[in-house]
């Protein structure tokens, strides 16, 4: 079984090197401060005995205050997961370091989320809308959006 | 004299009898080698995540049908997986069983036409696609016994699966189950040793096992890349634990690789079908659970599978409401395209498409 | 009886002898030869039926399904069908296509093979103590005539690619001229091994020198004939031409209505004309027991159609760099030693006995498995991915 990481244990583990990155320690995930992702990351990478190597999903959630990225992480090495998560408040120009030095595989996700919720990750080598085109108005899986069809433009149908 | 040239830009797709769907790859070739690659996708994208939070709980199981339209059966299971986790609703043990019995025979299916498939890019103009094609009729045909559909089934529910295996199921599976293992070992003989298959594939979009789980690639990709991690032994569900079942692996990371790890999954999941057929016990198939499942307030769970194309996984955060504050689907055949770039750079066109058809991408997974 | 046997012959010496005393000899033999093209012409076309009809079926079979069954009994009209929906199709050429070009690329594929159909002895027959061959025009320097002419189709290829004014046409049209021009030179050494048993150029010569059939006397040179045939006709293993899974039909993507149906044409008529030119070099031809001798070409005709088709059923297909490295660096090597060891016993039995052919086919086989012993460390090249510095896909 993979054995989850209890985020108590996991703030502890991690404070020791990063003091200041832990905002808040629940029971399956840990609250990061966003400007100390990057590191935390490399921490959580290479550290010894947690080594996560496997970036198994990034999501964006949108909690109307704030926006909230989640990343599920798995060792294959040991075979434990645990769940950081880190949060951007107010709605404008919510931004995000990119973890895509440290695990490649959030690549298309981390574009997916800027597509679909708004939020840029800073540091990506290549963020663009992905599902959606260049020049659709708005991100459609905020709470928020509203669909207005006079403005869709759709680039196949341009001359 | 310094020639000039230029690198010539073409457009694989939409409409390509290869690309398994509608995406669009803009390829910079040189000649023949390709020089730069930019995958387009989107075309096929329905907001099935901004569509499920509209929908209850037992509605969104449809939704997750047309996921991966090819292997209907392991979407549901994954959803439904995460489902119970959020509720902490529990199925009875014949609903597990049948669960994995219907998900392994989904693999199967799905195997074969991910290899039918992979050999016509190759070439082998439609003959080892319709001896694939012939199995996987006779399983849709038992599907179609249990849940009315061969498509989009919406067999399984949150607490168990919709209706009980029918009378008609179990000759059907008995008279598959005997002559499926000698079926496969045709496959093997026509095409396993064939000297142009192997001159085609064999160390041909090769990916290393770092860079595989640097790039969160999974299922049969990873696996030929020689990292023995599948999930039905690594954080085993349902009754997996009680199974027994080999991972086969690959050791070069190639195209070739890939095709014999599917196969050998094929074997392995008759395996597991056999396990299902003797242990099953008898009892209800699904738990007595409201039909509006309601999660507590604040919930959120993250429930994955392996299904055929790599780690399905559900992430799903409850508002206490009838429908789920956010559905988050993560799909195997989006993120396994994550490499492409990396395994296309500096081959030729032919072999662009055999390393693509060897991903086994499927496009309503990737654009959701 | 004998007439069935003789009835070509006994009719062309009727038609000349009858018309003779009328219009003269020169008239006479220009109507004979009219008739004999018109006949010809018309049996390739209605063989190009046959064939259509007969690869759909069988390739079916192969398939584990019943090919095309609904039009016509048994699904006998289906070519028909398949004619009359190309003919009605509207012709669309592309707006940037080089006209000229583009219109005559069809016509230019489809004209060489016709030609071909000119030397190729139908059977034989005699009539008043005379030996006619079915054949429009018995040339002595047959078979040189025929490779010389189905060269004339590459160009087309390459004309039909580069107008289409599509970047996938223009892949085809390369593959194309890398293919067709490597695999000529294979294919003709093939030939010189058989004439030199032969001793002549001329088709029929070559069937009558068949006591016993050059498949046996000249297996090596069969092997290297068929499979350059096989990739001059674009057929699978080497139809990466107009790989349908890669470049949507390669160099006539653009084409369509009867443009189309020609390039069709054209293809089915070149199977059927080398299947014939197969025949005639290495299967003894005409000759056979009991049947007539049209018939027995017919039957081999048909019998090596059926090879193709059983071999583009099962083999998936090959790269174009793997498909050059084969012409040059497998086939080539193998048609020299071919022509070597049949000159050296040219030299010594000039008669070519029959123990020749065993010993033919043991020298074949040894010389087959040499090369591909050899050719195994050069056949997987190890094609490493080139570490390019990435030019952004721009525009």
């Amino acid at each position: 079984m993979t054995r989850p990481w209890q985020g108590q244990d996991l703030a502890r583990a991690i404070s020791g090197k990063l003091p200041e990155a832990v905002a808040e320690a629940r029971d399956n995930a840990v609250c990061v401060k966003a400007p100390a992702l990057l590191d935390m990351a490399r921490l959580l990478r290479d550290g010894p005995g947690l080594e996560f190597d496997y970036l198994a999903s990034v999501t964006g959630v949108d909690y109307i205050d704030f926006f909230e990225v989640v990343y599920h992480l798995v060792s294959t090495k040991h075979n434990h997961s645990c769940i950081i998560k880190t949060r951007v408040l107010g709605r404008d120009e919510p931004v995000v370091p990119s973890i895509v030095p440290v695990w490649q595989g959030a690549d298309l996700q981390e574009r997916e989320v800027y597509d679909l919720l708004g939020i840029r990750f800073e540091g990506h080598p290549n963020l663009k809308r992905v599902l959606l085109w260049e020049g659709f108005p708005g991100h459609p899986l905020r709470r928020d959006f509203i669909l207005d069809r006079e403005k869709v433009e759709y680039p196949y149908l341009r001359g | 004299m310094a020639l000039k040239s230029q690198p010539i830009i073409v457009n694989i797709g939409p409409q390509h009898p290869s690309t398994h769907g509608v995406f669009r790859l803009r390829v910079a070739f040189d000649g023949e080698v390709v020089q730069d690659v930019e995958p387009i996708f989107g075309y096929l994208h329905r907001g099935s995540e901004k569509l499920a939070e509209e929908r209850t709980y037992t509605q969104i199981v449809t939704l997750t049908d047309r996921l991966d339209y090819l292997a209907s059966m392991t979407n549901n299971q994954a959803y439904v997986l995460a489902v119970e986790k959020l509720a902490g609703i529990e199925p009875p043990e014949r609903a597990k069983y049948v669960r994995v019995l219907i998900a392994e025979l989904m693999r199967i299916a799905s195997h074969l036409m991910a290899t039918g498939f992979f050999i016509n890019d190759i070439g082998a103009f439609a003959t080892p696609l319709m001896y694939c094609f012939r199995e996987r009729e006779k399983i849709l045909d038992m599907f179609e016994m249990c849940c009315g559909a061969r498509i989009t089934y919406n067999y399984m529910r949150v607490g168990g699966v919709s209706h009980d295996l029918p009378e008609e199921f179990y000759p059907a599976l008995r008279s598959f189950m005997a002559e499926m293992p000698a079926r496969i070992d045709e496959y093997e003989e026509l095409l396993t040793e064939n000297e142009i298959l192997v001159a085609r594939t064999k160390n041909v979009g090769v990916i290393s096992p770092e860079k595989a789980i640097n790039c969160s690639i999974s299922g049969p990709v990873l696996r030929a890349s020689g990292v023995k991690w599948d999930l039905r032994k690594a954080d085993p569900y349902e009754v997996y634990d009680q199974m027994q079942f080999d991972i086969p692996t690959g050791a070069a990371g190639d195209c070739y690789d890939r095709y014999k790890v599917r196969i050998e999954e094929m074997r392995q999941s008759l395996r597991i079908v056999r396990q299902c057929m003797d242990r099953m016990p008898s009892g209800p198939v699904l738990a007595r659970a409201p039909s509006l499942v309601r999660a507590p307030v604040g919930a959120e769970a993250y429930g994955h599978i392996e299904s055929p194309k790599g780690e399905l996984g559900f992430y799903l955060v409850s508002d206490g409401g009838i429908s789920p504050y956010r559905c988050k689907i993560r799909s195997p055949s989006y993120i396994n395209l994550t490499a492409l770039r990396d395994m296309l750079l500096g081959w030729k066109l032919a072999d662009l498409i055999v390393i693509f058809g060897s991903i086994d991408i499927n496009m309503g997974e990737v654009d959701r | 009886m004998d007439i069935i046997y003789n009835i070509f012959a006994i009719l062309e010496k009727g038609i000349v002898d009858g018309l003779t005393p009328s219009l003269g000899a020169a008239v006479a033999l220009a109507v004979m030869a009219f008739i004999k093209v018109f006949l010809v012409a018309n049996v390739g076309l209605i063989m190009v039926m046959v064939f259509i009809y007969m690869e759909r079926r069988v390739l079916g079979r192969f398939q584990v399904r019943i090919g095309p069954n609904r039009v016509g009994p048994g699904g006998i009209l289906q070519p028909l069908a398949d004619a009359v929906k190309i003919m009605i199709k509207e012709d669309i050429v592309p707006k940037a296509a080089d006209r000229l070009i583009f219109n005559l690329a069809p016509v230019m594929v489809f004209v060489p093979v016709m030609l071909v159909f000119a030397v190729i002895p139908f059977g034989v027959g005699v009539a008043g103590g005379q030996k006619y061959y079915m054949s429009v025009a018995d040339l002595d320097i047959g078979i040189l005539y025929v490779l010389a002419v189905t060269s004339l189709g590459e160009i087309a290829v390459l004309m039909a690619g580069w107008s289409s004014n599509n970047k996938f046409a223009l892949f085809g049209a390369m593959r194309a001229a890398a293919q067709l021009v490597s695999y000529e030179v294979p294919l003709v050494l093939a030939v010189v091994g058989v004439v030199i048993v032969a001793g002549s150029l001329s088709l029929t010569k070559i069937v009558e020198a068949q006591a016993v059939p050059f498949i046996f006397m000249q297996p090596l040179g069969f092997v290297i004939f068929i499979t350059a045939v096989s990739a001059e006709l674009n057929r699978t293993p080497f139809d990466l031409l107009e790989a349908e899974s890669e470049l949507v039909t390669g160099y006539h993507v653009e084409y369509s209505g009867m443009k189309f149906g020609m390039f069709y044409l054209a293809e089915y008529l070149s199977a059927f004309a080398f299947s014939a030119i197969i025949s005639t070099l290495f299967l003894g031809g005409w000759q056979g027991p009991i049947l007539p001798s049209y018939v027995w070409l017919l039957i081999k005709i048909l019998f090596v159609f059926f090879v193709f088709i059983w071999v583009r059923a099962t083999l998936p297909r090959v790269r174009i760099d793997q498909v050059m490295a084969l012409a040059w660096k497998f086939l080539l090597p193998l048609a020299l030693i071919n022509i070597g060891v049949t000159a050296v016993e040219a030299l010594l039995w000039p008669t070519f006995p029959w123990f020749l052919a065993p010993v033919n086919i043991v020298i074949g086989v040894l010389a087959v498995w040499a090369m591909a012993a050899a050719f195994r460390s050069v056949w997987e090249p190890q094609w490493k991915p080139a570490r390019l510095a990435a030019t952004p896909v721009g525009g």
